[in-house]
């Protein structure tokens, strides 16, 4: 599986990144450099404590000048903004605390860094939801030959059968078909898509055309195996996963590794190649639906109602 | 219908849980007229295997009447037959159970994808042995449904009695298979780990293969007798070193083959060993206790075969690869591929050749199941094996 977040040269010449490195760099030299003074300066007095925590803040923004001008990434964004925070945590414990003297400088900067925090949080949101181009690939090998197998993917309409994740798939025309999947968060997408490449018994490719909810294309490949075992089939999926390395994390935290559910789409085709349809135990009654995986169902016989929802 | 659960570490209870349904085309609903307790459901009962859920049906070796069929299933089934259950199930129609391994069945395990990641290689499903092998349930119960049951069961005439065949779902073709795997040469000594059910039907496949000694080695003198019984040799662990006395057996030279009968629990004398294995899987570092394997290992002839049919379920530590590597022998194991087997051993059965009912000592209500665990995990009342009557 191959990944790739918003290019770290992309970044490099954003102007608001750099603008964000380059703030970072002006506040973080006088702190580490004079943090009694930086200190006074906010209305904050000069305590050890206080010199030692202006301190840590300089040199926390040293590490996001240095990171956000060097090699810029979405996490360093992230990381200003759990800066910021924390600025704003002992910024607000100062002003409880305030002996009245500087009161007004603590004030303002108080709000100096509302608003900077308000604008890291833009440009990390903005500078992480980017698309995340992602390549799955698979591969299984089923007792049957090539036209065979070939002939059973070739039937669109029976892909939901064994993909977690298809709704429907409608063939439009000659070509031409439409998509439903579920994503994560209960949501549905839906996009067209056209058959690129068509030859019996080896090979089937496709891609979304313009307007689709997530871009995407895929190919299927069919080759005999060695030693009259078969077919091997060798399955490769690209599309542009929305909300980017975020969006993946939380997909994963729901049991959407998408790796894993191409293998289990995969072994779920095969079942309904060799023994023509998916099994299902009493633990993941639902077959196909991966989501349903986990947690399990207990290793016993469904209740009337757990049936007609596992058989729906 | 009633049926024997999984309720946490150490406790199963009957409970009233609902009917089995048929789920997939070819499934079959058997009503289950005798099942048994098995070795490796203790390893279940104790928290050993991973993935166990409250509430899991208990189970995988069973019999009885079909009572209902599913519409995909071929004419070769109906109701009213009887049939005897293996436990793995296989498809028949994968490249494994193409090349008769039918226990690696490749489409039979919906949760493959975890099997897959402790394995390597995802395994076949299983009735009642956790969600690793598929989260079947299993046949400590009233009840039982019966995937695939046109490419899985085995029908069973009137001639023999429930006792005669019931093993045929697990134990005595998992103890044969380990006597297979020896490759036996006449005039060959079989070692035999472990004097349990498995290991006694070990030592009779091994004698029917042609082996000239067997040697049963165990520490409860209740189950060595069972074996002496039968005019094997006996070595109880708890007094004799067991490499000396194998030596001593042997000439000097080690028994030809080793067959571990034990697996993931292994007990033994020398505590500090033990001690350590102990340390280790009390910090998940290591799961399974292989003191009976490394025995077989370092007492095996050189250029024998050591044969692993003990369930192991994860990690080992301490495996002896120099002595394997080094004195030219042969490791071999398996799930039992019942399927291979059934057949052949009915037919030892019927001429009488093998009497798979000599290990019974214990027959219960299935409702009594809980009694059935503690007797035989605690080796109360000299239990071997506890036969259930639903």
């Amino acid at each position: 599986m191959k990944t790739d977040t918003r290019s770290t040269s992309r970044l490099r010449h954003d102007p608001l990144v750099r603008g964000l490195g380059w703030a970072s760099a002006l506040l973080g030299v006088p702190q580490a450099a004079a943090p009694a003074g930086f200190a006074r300066a906010v209305g904050v007095d000069g305590t050890s404590r206080h010199r030692s925590a202006t301190t840590l803040v300089g040199l926390r923004e040293l590490a996001a000048a240095t990171g956000l001008l060097g090699r810029p990434h979405p996490a360093w964004l992230w990381g200003r903004v759990g800066g910021d925070l924390m600025d704003l945590t002992m910024l607000i414990r100062a002003l409880r605390n305030h002996d009245g003297r500087g009161r007004g400088r603590t004030v303002a900067a108080t709000a100096a860094v509302t608003a900077i925090t308000a604008t890291d949080v833009y440009a990390a949101v903005t500078r992480t939801r980017r698309s995340t181009p992602m390549e799955l690939t698979a591969a299984t090998t089923v007792t049957r030959p090539p036209d065979e197998v070939y002939a059973l993917w070739k039937d669109l309409k029976r892909l939901p059968d064994f993909m977690a994740h298809l709704d429907e798939v409608r063939v439009t025309g000659p070509g031409t078909s439409h998509w439903r999947a579920s994503a994560p968060f209960g949501t549905t997408v839906e996009w067209d898509a056209e058959t690129t490449q068509d030859d019996p018994g080896r090979l089937l490719a496709w891609r979304s055309v313009d307007g689709a909810d997530i871009d995407n294309s895929g190919e299927v490949r069919f080759e005999p195996a060695p030693g009259g075992r078969g077919t091997e089939i060798r399955v490769t999926l690209r599309y542009d996963l929305p909300g980017g390395a975020l969006g993946k994390a939380a997909a994963r935290y729901f049991g959407e590794e998408p790796h894993q559910q191409l293998d289990d789409d995969l072994r779920r085709f095969k079942q309904i190649v060799e023994i023509g349809e998916v099994v299902r135990s009493e633990g993941a009654p639902g077959g196909k639906r991966a989501r349903g995986e986990f947690p399990q169902h207990p290793a016993r016989p469904l209740t009337e109602d757990e049936l007609k929802e596992a058989l729906a | 219908m009633k049926a024997t659960c999984w309720t946490g570490r150490n406790t199963v209870e009957v409970q009233d849980v609902p009917d089995p349904s048929i789920l997939n085309s070819r499934d079959a609903i058997v009503e289950v007229t005798s099942t048994a307790i098995c070795g490796s459901d203790l390893h279940l009962l104790d928290g050993y295997v991973p993935s166990m859920e409250k509430g899991d049906i208990m189970g995988h070796e069973f019999m009885g009447e079909i009572v209902e069929v599913g519409p995909g299933v071929s004419d070769k089934l109906r109701v009213g037959d009887r049939v005897v259950v293996p436990f793995p199930i296989a498809c028949g129609a994968c490249a494994s159970c193409h090349a008769k391994l039918y226990s690696c069945c490749e489409n039979t395990n919906p949760n493959a994808g975890i099997s897959e990641k402790l394995f390597g290689h995802p395994t076949a499903g299983i009735y009642g042995y956790s969600h690793l092998t598929g989260g079947f349930a299993g046949g400590q119960a009233e009840y039982a449904r019966v995937v695939l049951a046109d490419a899985n069961v085995l029908k069973i005439g009137p001639e023999l009695t429930d006792e005669q065949v019931l093993f045929l779902s697990d134990i005595l073709p998992t103890g044969y298979m380990g006597a297979e795997m020896c490759d036996i040469q006449k005039g060959d000594v079989v070692a035999v780990w472990g004097a349990g059910p498995v290991g006694q039907f070990a030592m009779d496949s091994a004698r029917v293969l042609g082996a000239e000694k067997v040697i049963a080695i165990d520490k409860e003198t209740y189950r060595l007798d069972m074996a002496a019984a039968q005019g094997y040799t006996t070595i109880n662990f708890e007094d004799t070193d067991v490499r000396s006395a194998l030596l001593e057996l042997t000439g000097g030279r080690g028994p030809d083959k080793c067959i571990d009968a034990v697996g993931l629990e292994a007990t033994h004398g020398a505590s500090h060993v033990h001690l350590y294995d102990r340390a280790k899987q009390a910090v998940r570092s290591e799961t399974d206790r292989p003191h009976a394997l490394r025995q077989a290992i370092l007492s095996c002839r050189s250029g024998g075969v050591v044969s692993v049919i003990g369930v192991y379920g994860g990690l080992i530590d301490k495996f002896p690869a120099g002595a394997w590597m080094n004195r030219s022998l042969t490791l071999r194991a398996g799930q039992c591929h019942v399927h291979r087997y059934m057949k052949p051993l009915l037919d030892l059965i019927e001429q009488g050749r093998i009497d798979p009912t000599r290990v019974i000592t214990h027959r219960l209500p299935l409702t009594e199941a809980p009694t059935g665990y503690d007797l035989f995990k605690n080796k109360k009342d000299r239990c071997e094996k506890v036969v259930l009557t639903p």
